[in-house]
């Protein structure tokens, strides 16, 4: 299984020369194992996927976590959905009242868009998540519910061997008075227990998250302190603020050294970066 | 190892901001947490108890009628909502794990969660003597 970061932003790209080292697309992961592929949301990093059928076999899976724009900003510019011989499933969290489709139709839609979604020449298939499990291919997928506003789901994916939690909008911390409570209790856990790569929403700093509770991310530091309890092995932090430049983040992530322990490797998400998982 | 549902995740978190007493269950009935207020009329602290099936809590926080009877356990607001998914509401006596009795006002709802998915109850309650 590879997993290949395509966006690491949160809330807004933000490409200029001070975020060009960790990258200003929003929010896309690409995972490959053997000739399937799936891409876990649609920022504005999906634009680096080409349309490669033949690898592929016209079959491709876009998971998403949520529908804020930031995760499906790059939908309506993912080529695949443009070549009438490929079969593009989309999965995404479902809603208590409006259809998945319902939903994508408001962005993919005058005038926010320019076509429909309906018009997209590709054969949709659409499939509404909840608490699930499901296998695309030879990859088993689990979705839960986790703390963010609106439907939102994380997604915990192996191949038999190994495993990837995707996290990347997430508060676990809101109204959660510590963490004496028992794994269980805490949102997200099931999913990033053990998991060899941990992708986890570190938006803020301590001093920013303060004033953005509820707002659904996490900080640096809470980050840690929830993969230090899921016991994963390696941490690689997400969503990155918009606001925030490559030297600031290099710096605030010197600044949470004492919080890392030897069973955790934590980095920042690098836009374009490769991880091989067996 | 599975976390709960968010929706009782949240329910708990809840709870332990509320100064009203609050008792969340799972579909089954099972006992999940109880907040500091409810503490005070159970008359147990919820990390003695812990969870536990409604075979026992509804016998150990002895719920008991105007004339002094134990109650059926069928007959509690939140097992009919356990048993019907439908909001229930009641008066009765509890006798705490101290020994004291206290009237209690009872209003239980189900925990519906997205996709109309019946994941538990939950029950706000008061003295009323």
């Amino acid at each position: 299984m590879k997993v290949r970061i395509l966006g690491t932003r949160g809330s807004l790209p933000s490409t200029n020369p001070q975020t060009h080292r960790y990258g200003g697309n929003t929010a896309c992961i690409e995972v490959t194992n053997d000739d399937q592929l799936f891409i876990l949301d649609a920022g504005t990093g999906v634009l680096k996927i080409e349309d490669e059928t033949t690898t592929f076999q016209n079959r491709y899976d876009i998971l998403l976590t949520h529908l804020h724009i930031d995760h499906i900003q790059g939908l309506g510019f993912f080529k695949p959905l443009f070549n009438p011989k490929n079969e593009v499933h989309i999965w995404g969290p479902a809603s208590s009242s409006r259809s998945l489709q319902n939903r994508l139709n408001r962005y993919l839609s005058p005038p926010l868009f320019p076509v429909h979604f309906r018009e997209l020449p590709c054969e949709k298939v659409l499939h509404e998540i909840s608490r699930s499990s499901f296998s695309i291919a030879n990859l088993q997928v689990e979705a839960e519910y986790i703390n963010h506003p609106g439907p939102t789901v994380g997604y915990r994916i192996t191949n038999g061997e190994s495993v990837f939690t995707y996290l990347p909008d997430h508060e676990p911390f809101l109204g959660n008075r510590g963490w004496n409570l028992g794994k269980r209790w805490i949102s997200g856990m099931g999913l990033a227990y053990k998991a060899d790569i941990l992708i986890h929403d570190s938006q803020y700093t301590s001093t920013e998250y303060p004033t953005k509770i509820g707002w659904g991310h996490s900080s640096i530091e809470q980050a840690i302190r929830f993969a230090s309890e899921a016991e994963a092995k390696k941490l690689l932090l997400f969503h990155h603020d918009p606001n925030h430049t490559d030297e600031q983040l290099e710096y605030i992530y010197q600044s949470y050294a004492g919080f890392k322990s030897d069973e955790l490797e934590v980095e920042l998400a690098i836009e374009g970066s490769v991880f091989n998982l067996r | 190892m599975r976390a709960y549902e968010i929706e009782l995740i949240l329910s708990r978190q809840l709870a332990e901001c509320l100064s009203i007493p609050v008792f969340l269950t799972d579909t089954g009935g099972t006992l999940l947490f109880y907040n500091e207020p409810a503490e005070e009329i159970l008359g147990r602290r919820y990390e003695e108890t812990g969870e536990m099936p409604v075979e026992e809590w509804s016998i150990i926080f002895k719920p008991l009628d105007d004339s002094g009877s134990p109650m059926d356990p069928e007959d509690l607001p939140l097992v009919q909502t356990l048993n019907n998914c439908l909001p229930a509401h009641g008066s009765f006596w509890i006798e705490s794990l101290k020994g004291e009795n206290h009237k209690i006002s009872v209003t239980s709802f189900p925990i519906m969660g997205r996709g109309n998915r019946f994941l538990g109850a939950t029950a706000i309650f008061w003295k009323i003597k």
